[in-house]
C-alpha cells in the first residue's frame, strides 16, 4: 500500500520538477527565473519530506529540512541579493531565442525517455517515466546553463542542475548514503561561495555579469 | 597492519593540516619554505605507505572506509612526488610573480592554501573506497584549482575560470548522476547503505549489478570525467585554465588533476565490465581517446601561447592512455600505466622550464621567446630536452611506453595503429616546429636575467629517462601487478 503511495507521490512530483524546469526556461525576467528557482527548491524539499513520511528513514528528515534551508531560502536569497546588489534586473538575454530553445527542451526529454528505455523497473518504487522525468531535468538545467550570456542565470542552471540530481537520487534511492550527501551539499556550498566571489571579480573587472562582454574585453 | 594505517594518516593528513595552517601564514618567504615542508611530509608518507603495501598487498583501512592496491598507491607516490617537486619550483617563481606582477601577500596565502588542499582533495580522492567520496574528493580538488586559475585576477584569467568552473561543473554533474545510477542498481543488492557505494564490495559483486543500468551509468560517467581527463569534445576549458594560471598550477592540473579523473574512469570500467561481460565500455573509451588524440595533434598547429600549446599536448596524451586502457589487455594497461608516470614526470617539468622562459622573456607568445639556449642555457635546454622527451624519442620513458602500447595495439586492434601514428606523427612535428626557433637564435632584446630553479625540471627529466632505459625491478613488477589488476585479473 504505502508502495504504490509513494510511487504515486513521487510521479506527481516528478511532474512538478519537469514542470518547473520548462518555467525556468521560459521566463524573460531574472527575478522569475530567481523564483522559480526558489519554487524547485521547496518542492524538492516538500518531496524528500513525503519519502522520508512513507519510507521512514530517518535521515531523509534530515535531507529535507537542509534543502528546504539551502535551497528553497539561502542559496535564492544570496542570488536576489547580488542581482539587487549589481543591478542587472534587465532582461534574459537567451543566445537562441525562445520557441527554438522550447523545441529543443521538448527533443531533450523524448531523448531522455528513449535513454531510460531498457530500464523497464529496477525497483519497486520507481518506474522508467520518473528516471527519465529526472535525467530530462538534468539535460534542461544544462540547455540553461548553454544558452544564457549572463552569469547569473547560468548559475541557476548550474544550480537547478544540482537539484535535478538530488530528486533522482531521492526518488530513485530514497537518497544518498548521509556521508555522501552531506559531502555534496558541502561541496555546493563552496561552490555557491566561489560564485559570489566571482560576481564580484567580474564586477570589478568588466563592470559587467555578460559573459558576451567578458570574453570580448579578456581577448584584448 | 597497524603500520601501513599510520603511514596512511600521516599521509592524508598532512596537507590538510598543511592547507589550513598555509592560510594564516602572512610571510610569502616563510609560507613557501612551510609548503615544502608539508609536501616532503606527504611523501615521505606515501613512500612508506607505497612500500608497506607492497610488502603486505592490497588491504582496506579505517573500518573499510579506504583502501589501497597496487593501482591507487602507484598514483598516491606518483602525486606526492610531483606535487614536491612543484612545491620547491614555486617558491623562487612565485617570489618573482609576486615581485613584478604586483601580487598581493594575501593572495599568495590563498595559493599556498589552495595548493596544500588540492594535494588533499587528489590523495583522498585517490584512496576512498566510497564513489560517492570520490566525487565529493574530485570536486573539492577541482574548486581549489578553480581559485587557483584565477589568481591573478586579469580579464583573462577570470574569463578562463569562469568557463572551467561551468564546463567542470557540468561534468561533474553528469558524473555524479552516473553514480546516483549506480547506486540504484546496487541498492537493490547491498541494501540503503554505504556498502552499496563501495568500491570493493561492488567489484567483488559486479557480475550481479543490472547490465543495462551500468552501462548507462558508464555513458554519463565517461562524458562527466572524461570532461575533467581533458577528452575532446568537451576539453575547451583546458587550454584557458592551462595558460591563465600560475605556472605551478598548470604543472600540477596537467600532471595530477587529469590523472585523478582517469583513475576514476578507468575504475569504473573496470566495474561495468564485470556487470556487462562485453568490451563496449572499452570501445567508447578507445573512441574518446582517438578523437581527443586526433583534434590535440591538429589543434597544437594553431596556437600562439606556448602554455597552451603543451596544454594541448597534455590532451593529446591524456587521449593515447585513454585508448590504453581502452584495450585494456594487461599489455595496454601496463604501456597506460607507465605512460600515465612519464607523462606527469615529463609534462610537469616542461611547465616548470615554460614558466621561467616567459618570465625571461616578460611573454607567453611564442613569437616573443627566443634564443632561450643562448640567454640561459639552462632553461633552452631544458625545454629541448623536455620536447624531445615528450614527443617520444628513444631514450626516454614516453618512447617505452608509446613502443608497448603499439605491441598492444597490434595484438587487438591491428587497424588502430594508423590514426593513433597519423596523431603522434602530427603532434610531434606541430611540437618541434615551435620550440626549434624559441631555443636557438639570436637573444631579443627584451630579455631579462632570472634566477631559474631548474633543479626539479633536470630530476624529472632523469626520471622519465631512466623509466626509458631500464624500469626498475620492483617497479615493474608493481606495475604488472596494477596492469593485471585493471585488466580483471585476481587482485593482487
Amino acid at each position: 500500500m504505502s508502495d504504490v503511495m509513494l510511487q504515486e507521490a513521487i510521479s506527481v512530483a516528478a511532474s512538478l520538477m519537469l514542470l518547473i524546469s520548462f518555467a525556468l526556461l521560459a521566463q524573460h525576467r531574472l527575478l522569475s527565473v530567481l523564483h522559480w528557482f526558489a519554487a524547485q527548491g521547496v518542492v524538492l524539499a516538500l518531496t524528500t519530506l513525503l519519502v522520508a513520511v512513507i519510507s521512514g528513514h530517518y535521515e531523509l528528515y534530515f535531507s529535507a529540512l537542509m534543502t528546504l534551508l539551502l535551497k528553497g531560502a539561502l542559496l535564492p536569497w544570496l542570488i536576489w541579493r547580488i542581482i539587487r546588489k549589481m543591478h542587472v534586473h534587465r532582461e534574459v538575454e537567451p543566445l537562441v531565442n525562445m520557441p527554438v530553445t522550447m523545441l529543443i527542451a521538448l527533443a531533450l526529454v523524448l531523448i531522455s525517455f528513449y535513454v531510460a528505455l531498457p530500464i523497464e523497473r529496477m525497483s519497486q518504487l520507481v518506474t522508467h517515466n520518473t528516471l527519465a522525468i529526472a535525467i530530462a531535468t538534468v539535460f534542461l538545467g544544462m540547455l540553461m546553463m548553454i544558452t544564457r550570456k549572463k552569469a547569473i542565470t547560468q548559475v541557476i542552471g548550474f544550480l537547478s542542475i544540482e537539484n535535478a540530481l538530488f530528486f533522482t537520487a531521492v526518488g530513485a534511492t530514497h537518497g544518498m548514503p548521509m556521508i555522501v550527501e552531506l559531502g555534496v551539499a558541502f561541496d555546493v556550498l563552496i561552490a555557491a561561495i566561489i560564485f559570489g566571489l566571482f560576481f564580484t571579480h567580474m564586477r570589478n573587472t568588466f563592470d559587467s555579469l555578460d559573459l558576451d562582454v567578458i570574453q570580448e574585453k579578456s581577448k584584448r | 597492519m597497524t603500520g601501513t594505517m599510520n603511514w596512511f594518516v600521516f599521509t592524508l593528513l598532512s596537507p590538510l593540516i598543511g592547507g589550513l595552517l598555509l592560510a594564516f601564514i602572512r610571510q610569502p618567504a616563510r609560507s613557501s619554505a612551510i609548503n615544502i615542508g608539508f609536501s616532503c611530509a606527504t611523501l615521505i608518507g606515501s613512500l612508506g605507505l607505497a612500500v608497506a603495501v607492497l610488502q603486505q598487498g592490497s588491504h582496506e583501512a579505517l573500518a573499510g572506509f579506504f583502501f589501497l592496491d597496487a593501482y591507487n598507491v602507484f598514483l598516491i607516490s606518483l602525486t606526492s612526488f610531483v606535487s614536491l617537486t612543484t612545491s620547491i619550483f614555486s617558491g623562487p617563481y612565485m617570489r618573482f610573480e609576486w615581485l613584478h606582477r604586483d601580487l598581493p601577500e594575501q593572495r599568495l596565502r590563498l595559493y599556498h592554501a589552495m595548493f596544500q588542499l588540492f594535494v588533499f582533495g587528489m590523495l583522498l580522492g585517490f584512496t576512498t573506497n566510497n564513489i560517492g567520496v570520490l566525487w565529493i574528493a574530485l570536486e573539492l580538488a577541482t574548486l581549489a584549482t578553480v581559485l587557483l586559475v584565477s589568481l591573478y585576477r586579469t580579464p583573462a584569467s577570470i574569463a578562463a575560470a569562469w568557463k572551467y568552473f561551468m564546463l567542470a561543473g557540468m561534468g561533474i554533474a553528469l558524473a555524479l548522476l552516473g553514480t546516483i545510477l549506480i547506486f540504484f542498481t546496487s541498492s537493490t543488492i547491498f541494501g540503503h547503505s554505504n556498502d552499496a557505494l563501495t568500491w570493493t564490495l561492488l567489484f567483488a559483486h559486479a557480475g550481479e549489478l543490472d547490465a543495462s543500468v551500468m552501462m548507462m551509468a558508464f555513458a554519463f560517467l565517461m562524458v562527466g570525467y572524461g570532461t575533467k581527463i581533458g577528452l575532446a569534445p568537451m576539453h575547451a576549458w583546458l587550454p584557458d585554465a592551462h595558460a591563465e594560471g600560475p605556472t605551478p598550477v598548470s604543472a600540477v592540473l596537467s600532471g595530477l588533476l587529469l590523472n585523478l579523473a582517469l583513475y576514476a574512469l578507468v575504475r569504473f570500467k573496470m566495474l561495468v565490465d564485470g556487470a556487462t561481460g562485453t568490451a563496449m565500455a572499452g570501445h567508447i573509451m578507445i573512441a574518446f581517446g582517438l578523437l581527443s588524440l586526433l583534434i590535440a595533434a591538429l589543434s597544437l598547429h594553431k596556437q600562439h601561447d606556448i602554455k597552451r600549446m603543451f596544454s594541448f599536448s597534455s590532451i593529446e596524451h591524456m587521449g593515447l592512455m585513454t585508448v590504453a586502457f581502452g584495450i585494456g589487455t594487461p599489455l595496454a594497461n601496463f604501456a597506460g600505466l607507465l605512460h600515465m608516470t612519464v607523462h606527469s614526470l615529463v609534462k610537469s617539468g616542461i611547465f616548470f622550464t615554460v614558466g621561467h622562459a616567459a618570465q625571461a622573456m616578460g611573454s607567453q607568445n611564442m613569437e616573443q621567446i627566443r634564443g632561450l639556449i643562448r640567454h640561459h642555457p639552462g632553461i633552452g635546454w631544458g625545454l629541448l630536452i623536455g620536447t624531445a622527451a615528450i614527443a617520444g624519442f628513444p631514450p626516454f620513458g614516453v618512447f617505452t611506453s608509446e613502443f608497448l602500447l603499439f605491441s598492444a595495439i597490434l595484438d587487438t586492434y591491428p587497424w588502430l595503429i594508423l590514426p593513433v601514428l597519423a596523431g603522434l606523427l602530427v603532434a610531434f612535428a606541430g611540437l618541434f616546429r615551435f620550440v626549434q626557433p624559441m631555443v636557438f637564435g639570436p637573444v631579443p632584446a627584451h630579455a631579462v636575467a632570472i634566477e631559474a630553479n631548474m633543479l626539479p625540471v633536470y630530476i624529472h627529466f632523469a626520471l622519465a629517462l631512466l623509466l626509458g632505459l631500464a624500469i626498475p625491478g620492483p617497479l615493474a613488477n608493481w606495475y604488472e601487478q596494477a596492469a593485471t589488476l585493471i585488466a580483471g585479473g585476481a587482485a593482487l
